[in-house]
């Protein structure tokens, strides 16, 4: 099964093996069809009309199946890669073994942002930026630039706390559990992070980072631990919702697939915190 | 034993300050002495950091078809001719796919934070359905 561990916990092999992966899809362009997707589903997302992917109930779950179909593309090219997550309420600096020259490079220099150094440096000359918003092809960064302080745990925790999953308008306004931690309201947690991180990942074309991937597996795991702590509550709205997936409705692009079907990690992978992933590891 | 250290801390601090003051005083130059015209209507053509910001209001009925439904009513914003991707939140603020997971207050300031954004980079044709530049 797959375990989906900490980044920070990884060994000098596992970073390797999840950036070779990483590398291989962009060369063979499956990499660019994942943030071609996402900008899609970025800009078509509006409050007052159809929406999937963001700013409404099903953003974890689209999301959750989102990561993965990157995951399973990861493991076409090698079986022993999962989808590590970044614990930015304990991992909060720009020197942060995470983005250390073995693992995804630091922050862009001050002049334009640039990435210098990593397997992901434009000048290493294998992870150009094709899918983007403006005549840049040079991943970006610029950690903590724009704002100061990633999420802290007890701002997690105050979110976690929060019983219900999402509630009327169901969108960047509502009040609940999924849109505190999206971070349209509140404490704001996902959206900041992305910020914190600047460059692409502040843009619709966000998955142009790697990082974009262990954030949001991050993310997805908040939702499991959400759920963990409230069993009596479940994902909302149940049905006949305008302009947003219901519990059994469909999503988009897959329209095969619901949030229903989403809502049990455990069919998937488990994290090296819980203990079926004890289990599995020999 | 993870904790950050007040040293640590106010180097995160600087360092953002440092990573911000050079932007931060360019942008704030350039907001002070560039030439907004703002008419009553909300239109706005203006030149910030050397960039041409125009910004037509919504006109009420569809502009151009860009959006397709549903998105009616939003201003068009162009740098230098670029047509910006912008959205409106429910609760009235504005962001768009230059900086998309932070709000603004009004399409000029989100414009305005495009440009600095940009850095001098062209915006890449507007795909609303996303595509490669
Ligand atoms: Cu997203
Ligand atoms: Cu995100």
């Amino acid at each position: 099964m797959t375990v989906r561990k900490n980044q920070a916990s990884l060994t000098s092999e596992e970073k390797r093996a999840f950036t070779n992966a990483v590398l291989e899809l962009k060369r063979t362009g499956v990499y660019d069809r994942f943030v071609t997707t996402h900008n899609g589903f970025i800009m078509s997302d509006t409050d007052s009309g159809d929406r999937v992917g963001h700013r409404s109930p099903s953003f974890l779950p689209w999301h959750r199946r989102f990561l993965l179909e990157f995951e399973a593309e990861l493991q076409k090219v090698d079986a022993s890669v999962a989808l590590p997550y970044w614990d930015w309420t304990a991992d909060r600096t720009s020197r942060s073994s995470l983005w250390a020259a073995d693992f995804l490079g630091g922050t862009g220099r001050a002049r334009d942002g640039q990435v210098m150094d990593g397997p992901f440096a434009y000048s290493a000359g294998k992870f150009p930026v094709n899918v983007r918003v403006d005549g840049r092809a040079y991943l970006r960064r610029s950690l903590g630039a724009s704002v100061a302080e990633l999420p802290t745990k007890a701002e997690v925790d105050a979110v976690l706390a929060m019983p219900v999953y999402d509630m009327a308008p169901w969108n960047s306004a509502s009040n609940g559990f999924r849109n505190h931690l999206e971070g349209w309201r509140g404490a704001n947690l996902h959206n900041r992070v992305h910020v914190w991180v600047g460059g692409q990942m502040a843009t619709g074309v966000s998955p142009n980072d790697p990082v974009f991937w262990m954030h949001h597996a991050f993310v997805d795991k908040l939702w499991a631990e959400w759920q963990a702590r409230h069993p009596q509550s479940t994902y909302l709205p149940a049905a006949g919702t305008a302009n947003v997936v219901d519990l059994n409705g469909t999503m988009r692009p897959w329209n095969d697939v619901t949030p229903a079907d989403m809502l049990d990690h455990r069919k998937f992978y488990a994290f090296d915190t819980e203990p079926a992933a004890a289990a599995s590891q020999r | 034993m993870n904790k950050i250290t007040r040293r640590q801390a106010m180097g995160t601090a600087a360092g953002a300050l440092a990573a911000l003051g050079i932007a931060g005083a360019t942008a704030h130059a350039a907001a002070t002495d560039s030439r907004a015209a703002t008419t009553p209507s909300g239109t706005v053509d203006e030149v910030y950091q050397g960039r041409r910001i125009r910004i037509t209001p919504a006109s009420g009925g569809h502009h151009g078809g860009h959006h397709g439904g549903g998105h009616s009513g939003l201003p068009t914003v162009r740098i230098d001719g670029r047509e910006l991707h912008v959205m409106r939140n429910a609760d009235g603020t504005w962001i768009s796919v230059v900086n998309h997971y932070e709000t603004f207050a009004d399409p000029l300031s989100l414009a305005r934070a495009a440009v600095r954004e940009l850095q001098g980079a062209t915006l890449a044709p507007f795909s609303p359905m996303g595509g490669t530049a």
